[in-house]
């Protein structure tokens, strides 16, 4: 009897609540800090709710109706804008840190000095976003030094004035998220390209395929998850751009409300504590990102399994 | 790395040791300044504001200061209260935002942090002073009319409620004037005494006709788009919301279009208000006939930009001190200005009491103020103002030995603030905004006014209609 009851107590000794020990404070903090505020978001986006001067106004439940005020502003608009925005930086972004990490990754080119470089793409992205914008603020204000050097050298008699031209802002913000972001992404990539196995490069190489081949037919097929990776988490990025725009635009999203993305649109709203309509607006740009990212991540995969698919088909 | 960690703990440990040391040697400094005080049981006065301007007043010129800390946080007066300084930046509404959160905090604060006194400016007054966060001044606080009976009317209007109680008080009157370059006046108009230019100025067909003249030399009239704003806003016939009405006066669209014309024409430099072009404008070398100012920008913003050098000395011969002179302009307005609120909650209502008197109530303090050459505030006093306005030998080396004083005594009467409202400043501000990009051309009219409705509906969701004149 009591042997039995030994055995069973030796063979029921379970070390998985240790894993679910460690893990408890992880999930704490998400609850408390991530879980309760999102849970309280999307219930206040149901009820109007802000403050009048120091007065609170409701809550009152009213329902659809912040939803129903949001699509009839101009939120289509600053959702054309964010994307606008976003994707005049991440075309160049990608295509620059493609070329670069192909470049640094390239045994057969023997660069020289590839940390230092390394190192210096990536020094914009240390810097503050605030203070980068800052800076650019100050190089092409009115009296800066790009429109001084414009004036000087005779290319534009009167100078240019950045700021109240919609092109000119909106090419200066896609401009500033590029050079913040594409060292970041060409070290991903690097990473992903030296995970190739070498011999395939090289049986590439004996085949007598030209370095465009390879690149195309070899590379980025091979890293194509990263490339799904970075393309993801730029969009949700993409989406979610605030502080470039914010600072450089004053927070107007001038000229003509041409540069103001979602999430300066959330922040006019916290003005006045308004959490019914940022609710709301949070809610909604939370559904266009996983739609987006869903689409994305689905139309990538789905090609990445047809292929290998296709070719045992044809063997 | 080992040695690394080993560096990392060192001075964590040594960080650990100190702070404890430094505490307890400011706890020992406190307890011997205290004196008299009783340790351990320090009486606090919390003050709440966005810059130190109140705060160097206090400091200089109240009589029960005794000293103020080295950092200058904390200030003690001579009955052992420790004055705590709230200081919180403007930028991005951060000073009203933290002050609200605070306020609504009051009843549940102990009593040692509740705030006492916190400050406001005369565009977002009405928002604090028309609740039950700030006390009466005369029946809770326990002034007197005969006390404030020197006072400036339109200071008072200001921080008045909708009961008819006034909630704040203030030791400065900002009347606004016409600043212009004594040498560019001369060249467009021939003269530059402060009389004949005010007789070429004194309506606004006048002062357009003038825009021209200067702008035919090469000159430009006014800096940027906002310049006159305050000249048209302060004029209006109506409060800018009632009722959850926004109504746009005349005389904002007025504002509108002149400055629509002088864009168009080339009258003004295209500038912002604050921003670097705008501040060059005021510097030696730029060609802008005059800015409208009121008291705080003449002796402190424009004297400042006014400079060549400066952290030389402020004398005739650096940059464009000397050359700048006043005059009343097309019409009366005031800009700024800051009033004292005392807070609903407070246990010091008889030292709130006695800081309110003797900081814009007491006739000789305000006059040290304004006689102060370092200061030369325009306080809130008018039998003082008008002794200085008369006295001859008061003058400004900046203005050119103009006494400006005696044109500030001539305005701040006639400024009529009885249509002010708690929406202000969200609607002058997002006005500005909205027409700039109408004036640089890249909306049209309509597209505009869009906007501002725009960004007013955002401001302030209980503003549900705009109303065009």
């Amino acid at each position: 009897m009591s042997e039995k009851d030994n055995k069973k107590r030796y063979k029921s000794v379970s070390y998985a609540k240790w894993g679910y020990v460690f893990i408890l404070p992880f999930f704490l903090a998400f609850a408390v800090f991530q879980l309760i505020p999102m849970i309280s978001t999307v219930f206040y986006s149901f009820f109007e709710y802000y403050r009048s001067g120091l007065k609170i106004i409701g809550p009152t439940f009213v329902g659809l109706d912040n939803y129903k005020e949001l699509i009839q502003s101009d939120f289509l608009k600053y959702t054309g804008n964010t994307l606008l925005l976003w994707i005049a930086g991440f075309i160049p972004q990608i295509v620059v840190s493609l070329i670069l990490a192909a470049w640094f990754s390239d045994e057969m080119l023997k660069l020289k000095g590839k940390q230092f470089f390394k190192t210096v793409i990536y020094m914009p992205n240390l810097i503050m976003a605030s203070a980068f914008s800052m800076l650019f603020f100050a190089l092409f204000s009115n009296i800066g030094p790009v429109n001084g050097f414009l004036i000087s050298s005779g290319i534009a008699k009167n100078g240019i004035s950045f700021f109240t031209s919609i092109g000119w802002t909106r090419a200066l913000i896609a401009l500033m998220n590029f050079l913040m972001w594409f060292g970041n992404t060409t070290i991903l990539l690097m990473a992903a390209i030296m995970g190739i196995s070498p011999s395939l490069f090289e049986a590439a190489k004996i085949d007598g395929a030209t370095s465009t081949q390879i690149f195309f037919r070899i590379t980025l097929p091979s890293i194509k998850p990263i490339l799904v990776y970075v393309f993801i988490t730029s969009m949700i990025g993409g989406l979610q751009m605030y502080d470039v725009p914010q600072i450089l635009t004053n927070g107007n999203g001038n000229p003509d409300r041409t540069s103001m993305t979602l999430l300066m649109f959330l922040n006019h709203h916290l003005y006045s504590k308004n959490f019914g309509m940022a609710g709301a607006l949070s809610v909604i740009l939370f559904i266009i990102c996983a739609i987006l990212c869903l689409c994305v991540y689905s139309t990538m995969n789905e090609k990445d399994d047809s292929a290998p698919k296709k070719k045992k088909a044809k063997k | 790395m080992k040695g690394f960690m080993r560096k990392a703990l060192a001075v964590s440990m040594a960080t650990l040791m100190v702070i404890p040391m430094a505490a307890c040697s400011k706890s020992a400094d406190s307890a011997s300044t205290g004196g008299s005080a009783a340790s351990g049981d320090e009486h606090y006065l919390n003050i709440w504001c966005w810059n130190d301007e109140f705060q160097s007043r206090f400091n200089d010129f109240y009589p029960e200061v005794k000293e103020v800390s080295a950092d200058g946080s904390t200030t003690t007066l001579n009955d052992g209260t420790v004055v705590k300084w709230t200081i919180n930046p403007n930028e991005g509404n951060n000073y009203q935002n933290k002050l609200d959160e605070a306020l609504l905090a009051q009843e549940s604060a102990a009593d040692n942090d509740k705030i006492d006194i916190f400050l406001v400016e005369a565009d977002y007054a009405l928002k604090y002073v028309d609740t039950d966060y700030t006390l009466d001044v005369k029946n809770d606080i326990g002034l007197t009319d005969a006390d404030l009976a020197d006072q400036y009317q339109y200071t008072k209007d200001i921080v008045t409620d909708s009961n008819g109680a006034q909630k704040g008080t203030t030791w400065q009157a900002t009347p606004g004037l016409f600043a212009y370059r004594r040498s560019i006046a001369k060249d467009v108009l021939g003269t530059d005494d402060p009389d004949a230019v005010q007789a070429a100025l004194s309506d606004w067909d006048k002062f357009d006709a003038v825009a021209k003249q200067a702008s035919d030399k090469g000159y430009k009239m006014l800096s940027g788009f906002d310049d006159s704003y305050r000249t048209f806003s302060n004029n209006v016939a109506n409060p800018w919301v009632t009722d959850g009405k926004l109504t746009v006066d005349p005389m904002i669209m007025k504002w509108v279009d002149q400055t629509k014309k002088y864009t168009d024409a080339g009258y003004n430099n295209k500038t912002s208000l604050w921003d670097d072009n705008w501040t060059a404008d005021q510097g030696p070398d730029a060609k802008v006939f005059g800015f409208f100012y009121s008291t705080w920008g003449i002796n402190f913003t424009l004297l400042g930009n006014a400079l060549a050098d400066e952290d030389g000395a402020k004398e005739v011969g650096n940059g464009a001190y000397g050359d700048w002179a006043v005059c009343y302009g097309p019409a009366p307005y005031y800009w700024g200005g800051t009033w004292i609120c005392a807070a609903n909650g407070t246990d010091d209502k008889d030292l709130i009491k006695d800081v309110m008197l003797k900081l814009t109530c007491d006739k000789s303090i305000m006059e040290s103020i304004t006689r102060n050459p370092d200061v030369q505030d325009y306080t809130n006093n008018k039998t003082a103002m008008d002794e200085i306005a008369a006295d001859t030998t008061y003058s400004s080396e900046f203005l050119g030995g103009q006494n400006h004083v005696a044109l500030f005594a001539e305005t701040a009467p006639k400024i009529d603030m009885s249509n002010c409202g708690p929406y202000d400043q969200g609607c002058n501000e997002e006005i500005q905004k909205a027409f700039k990009d109408y004036f640089t051309g890249t909306v049209d009219m309509d597209g505009a006014k869009a906007n501002f409705e725009k960004a007013i509906k955002e401001k302030y969701p209980d503003v549900k209609e705009v109303v065009w004149p």
